[in-house]
């Protein structure tokens, strides 16, 4: 570690009326004694109230990963296919012909709970910023959201605030939201989970990343207005909730996506005018993070004069500006002599835009504000402005502290008592398809415009993952149509069970489901979602879930190239399930080959695809509603048989062989059944496959992975099964399609009319309308 | 043919408009910026979904005082064939070419989802459908039923301006909210002006001219518009 008191210039000055900066000031704004100790060595004295601000966001979980550092560097991040790994604002694949896609998912779990509708819409927001910064168009957005028991009191409440937040910003903007997944449990019910996910397209040489280099360079703000909304945002999200947490109301982010279509445009623009050297989303802790890991990325430092942000409120403070969370906002470094450039473009958007700093060379985070200075209060008082925050960068980024915390194995969750196996399985199946865990999602999905921008090939619910037509276009060049199958997954009871197969379960289903359209799937994106580091127990399981995670990218080549860590994630002590939620992109070579998951034809073969199942009931929701716990056995996961199947799936597609495809993944293979009639109204009769020794409703109803139900033509049977074979895949015919109920003989009959009358009713049923 | 999309700042179906005039249908199309003044030599013009100016006052609303607004007017009053779809279905009314207004749905939702239409009167996007024919289109909007007072309604209703009107599957038009998405005033899902050259509806039906979209009924309009203009010319 360097010593940065060498380099220390002259004090900056305390800011009138600022308060008092001591070791209390310093816990209360979530530093522990510690770092308060390292804040002072690395200053070489004590910091102001805005240099505390600083320091206390900057080293906040949310923006050091303080804790997750040692352990993210176990992700597998490389491949041929990866254009842009992790590190900066969003990652990014190849799509071939000089293009890639551009993607992330961010979470924005703690606004969300506080004020639903807002939480959720500056979830997108940011997300979208994230994408775009990197100079792509975002052409579809899918979400992860997890919310209590049905039945908790604020359950309804949430629900709708989080899905009219993502809907109005969405639909706004005009960015489909073409997927995503839901689950209720009663982990959630302190603490809900908005994961939003954003993939946009980009020419691969053309692509923009947050560096400040370039000295004398000058720093513009671009965007809204600065306001006192967010203030502290990045450090409640890395914090318990408690009973007080609601009162945290004003650290939550007031969303405008007019504004954020704006700036879209506006700095499509800027990008394609070549002015810029680089442009950081004004994000978690605002100008201060944007400004410190843009100058970190090019060990450069950054001067700012704070007179000259934009704002939209009188008496804003230093530490108030540099810790606004005020959404829309954007921080560009253009070329010296190109800023006029790039304020004309933004005044033709109608943009608030101005100069407000200049890279420098001394690798420090320097701020300059004149006391009593306000530029909507008496614009003609005289400027005097003196240094507010002067800290080396490092002590910011690199040298910000990072702790392997203390780890202690969990205790596995009870496997006792066990489900009841001799329920009547129609009613089961009955009771499981309009179950708010598994019943449809239309309620939700109907409210994001998920057609917008003329892509959308398979809407939500018509296949396994979301199929978008994307446009790729080069000046002087035809546009290009490209096709990106894309889904995000998680099931945080298995991961509960098991943290490394659960997390690598996620993994290979979301995997799966691209695979399932036909696509080839190439990388991912994750959001872990957990509770407090500081438990031995929680840290484990996060540390076993990167493992987990890092075989399944490993073994099914999906390189990890963006993500994100919350941690904190528990109210009074109760943590949420642990919940690494995965995000996967692929590519569909011809759009004729796509798969969509429910039957099409009657008379076409119905046949199971993978592994035979075990009737292993551990964590599915079988167990969950036959006893009231999560609990149970691990089912695990054969990485290698996995990545057999899903090349397979390829394989099938690409030879046109398949007319439906559909994983067994949440409620097992009966309502994998259900869901593959349901879709077009058309009846099945299957027989049961598996271990004839095993109860029906353990093979009706287990979760195991890597299987699929497919089905295709009567004359292509022979020819599947040869290919099968070839990839060393199990292959077992089980009906056909047909009539309009759905027949497992022996165990379930069942007319479809009923099956989706439930299936449809689900969500109405806690909403209410 | 020439067709222009008029850009608001707020537009974000300007894209698909101007794919499917030019890439799908296959004449000449461009953008024309709300902050210009002139439309140009063009044949048509379209006004696209979106959010206009934000659309927090109410959808539309701003876009009257637009620069381009009055190019816009001028073209309608030479009787230039406009149309507007979801949002420029709104910004037709409160430019006043347009009779009634669109408030919000009935259900206070934003729904995105398949309607069926049944074809009513005609007139340059419609000529060539037959009367009581239906076509499957998504909607995609939180203000979109259609209202007017009781003597516009008789006055559109007697000149026969009702371009669509929400129906089930089969063509029945009821005041079932499966079939009326939003509770619009008579189903009316789309209108033509008096002088039949301005038409608005809700439906997106440049999201549903191609195959690889699952539904290529919505590609009928502007075929009607490119029949129409080339009739003219």
């Amino acid at each position: 570690m360097t010593d940065p008191r060498d380099t220390l210039p002259g004090a900056p000055i305390p800011f009138p009326d600022e308060p008092e900066v001591n070791r209390d000031a310093a816990r209360e704004m979530g530093l522990s004694d510690a770092e308060w100790d390292k804040v002072i060595f690395f200053l070489g004295r004590e910091p102001t109230y805005a240099e505390l601000g600083v320091f206390s966001v900057m080293w906040s979980e949310h923006c050091s990963y303080k804790s997750s550092r040692v352990h993210l560097a176990r992700l597998p991040t490389e491949g041929p296919q990866v254009v842009q790994g992790p590190g900066e604002n969003a990652g990014a694949v190849d799509i071939g012909d000089g293009f890639c896609a551009v993607f992330k998912m961010e979470s924005h779990n703690h606004p969300s709970y506080i004020e639903p509708y807002q939480g959720a819409a500056t979830g997108v927001g940011g997300i979208l910023r994230d994408v775009f910064t990197m100079g792509a168009r975002p052409v579809a957005s899918l979400n992860s959201l997890r919310f209590g028991r049905p039945d908790h009191e604020k359950t309804p409440h949430l629900l709708r605030g989080v899905v009219k937040g993502i809907g109005d910003y969405g639909n706004c903007i005009g960015v489909p939201t073409v997927g995503g997944e839901v689950q209720f449990d009663a982990s959630y019910d302190g603490n809900i989970l908005v994961n939003a996910f954003t993939v946009g397209i980009a020419s691969s040489d053309e692509l923009f990343f947050g560096t400040a280099e370039g000295v004398g360079n000058p720093v513009l703000y671009v965007g809204a207005r600065t306001g006192r909304d967010g203030i502290h945002g990045a450090t409640m999200a890395s914090a318990e909730f408690d009973d007080a947490s609601e009162r945290k109301l004003p650290t939550v982010q007031v969303g405008d996506p007019f504004m954020e279509k704006l700036l879209l445009e506006a700095c499509l623009e800027i990008f394609a005018a070549d002015v810029l050297v680089g442009v950081q989303d004004m994000g978690a802790a605002g100008l201060t993070s944007s400004s410190v890991e843009m100058a970190a990325r090019s060990g450069s430092g950054i001067e700012l004069d704070l007179d000259a942000i934009p704002r939209r409120t009188r008496g804003l403070t230093p530490y108030e500006m540099l810790l606004s969370e005020s959404q829309e906002r954007m921080l560009m470094v253009a070329r010296a002599g190109e800023e006029q450039r790039v304020l004309d473009i933004c005044a033709k958007w109608d943009l608030e835009a101005a100069v407000i700093g200049r890279v420098t060379e001394t690798g420090r985070f320097v701020c300059k504000a004149t006391p009593g200075f306000d530029p909507l209060g008496d614009a003609t008082r005289e400027r005097a402005s003196q240094p507010v925050v002067d800290i080396p960068i490092g002590a910011l980024a690199d040298e910000a502290p990072k702790y392997d915390r203390p780890q202690t194995q969990a205790a596995p969750p009870p496997r006792e008592p066990a489900p009841r196996v001799d329920v009547d399985a129609s009613e089961a199946l009955r009771t499981l398809i309009g179950s708010p865990n598994l019943g449809s999602r239309q309620w939700i999905w109907r409210q994001y415009d998920h057609v917008v921008r003329d892509g959308t090939v398979f809407r939500p619910g018509e296949a396994d993952a979301a199929l978008v037509r994307v446009f790729c276009e080069r000046e002087g060049e035809p546009t290009r149509e490209k096709f990106l199958a894309v889904s995000v997954d998680c099931n945080g009871r298995h991961v509960l069970l098991d943290p490394y197969q659960g997390a690598a379960m996620a993994v290979a289903e979301c995997a799966r489901n691209v695979a399932c359209t036909g696509a080839r799937p190439l990388g991912t994106t994750d959001c872990l979602n957990f509770g407090s580091p500081e438990k031995p127990d929680t840290m484990w399981r996060f540390a076993q879930a990167i493992d987990g995670l890092a075989a399944a990218c490993a073994a099914l080549d999906v390189p990890i190239v963006s993500g994100n860590v919350s941690l904190y994630n528990e109210t009074d002590g109760s943590p949420i399930l642990p919940t690494p939620t995965v995000g996967v992109v692929g590519q569909l070579d011809d759009v004729a080959h796509r798969v969509g998951s429910a039957f099409i034809r009657r008379g076409d073969v119905v046949a199971h695809l993978g592994v035979p199942s075990r009737g292993a009931l551990g964590g599915s929701e079988y167990w969950v509603w036959q006893t009231g716990y999560v609990g149970g056995e691990p089912v695990g996961i054969d990485l290698d048989a996995e990545a057999a199947l899903q090349g397979l799936l390829q394989s099938l597609a690409r030879e046109g062989l398949l007319a439906s495809a559909h994983d067994v993944s949440d409620g097992g293979l009966a309502v994998c059944l259900a869901e593959k009639c349901i879709g077009k109204g058309l009846g099945c009769q299957v027989r049961l496959p598996g271990d004839g020794g095993v109860a029906p409703n353990a093979r009706l109803f287990a979760e195991e992975p890597t299987r699929v139900v497919v089905s295709f033509a009567r004359d292509r049977g022979e020819e599947i099964q040869l290919i099968c074979e070839e990839h060393g895949v199990p292959f077992e015919v089980l009906g056909e399609v047909g009539g309009n109920e759905l027949v497992i003989e022996g165990a379930i009959a069942v007319a479809v009319g009923e099956l989706a009358e439930r299936h449809h009713g689900a969500l109405r049923d806690i909403v209410g309308d | 043919m020439k067709v222009a999309v008029v850009v608001f700042p707020g537009s974000n179906a300007d894209w698909d408009a101007l794919h499917t005039v030019r890439d799908v249908l296959g004449v000449e199309a461009r953008y024309v910026f709300h902050k210009e003044h002139e439309l140009g030599a063009v044949d048509a013009v379209v006004i696209p979904g979106g959010f206009s100016y934000g659309d927090y006052l109410r959808a539309g609303a701003i876009a009257r005082f637009s620069p381009i607004a009055s190019a816009i007017a001028s073209f309608a009053d030479g009787g230039g064939p406009v149309l507007g779809i979801c949002n420029g279905f709104q910004v037709l009314t409160e430019l006043g070419l347009l009779p009634g207004a669109l408030t919000r749905n009935a259900h206070l939702r934003f729904e995105c989802r398949d309607v069926w239409l049944r074809v009513e009167g005609g007139g340059p996007f419609t000529h060539q459908l037959s009367q009581g024919s239906v076509l499957r289109l998504p909607i995609a909007h939180a203000e979109g039923r259609f209202v007017c007072d009781p003597d516009t309604l008789a006055r559109i209703e007697a000149k026969e301006q009702v371009a669509f009107r929400y129906c089930s599957p089969d063509g029945s038009v009821l005041a079932d909210p499966n079939v009326n998405p939003n509770g619009s005033l008579a189903n009316i899902a789309g209108v033509y002006n008096e002088a039949r050259n301005v038409l608005g509806l809700m439906p997106h039906p440049e999201r549903a001219a191609e195959a690889v979209l699952g539904n290529e009924d919505g590609l009928a309009l502007f075929e009607c518009l490119r029949a129409h203009v080339e009739e003219a010319a």
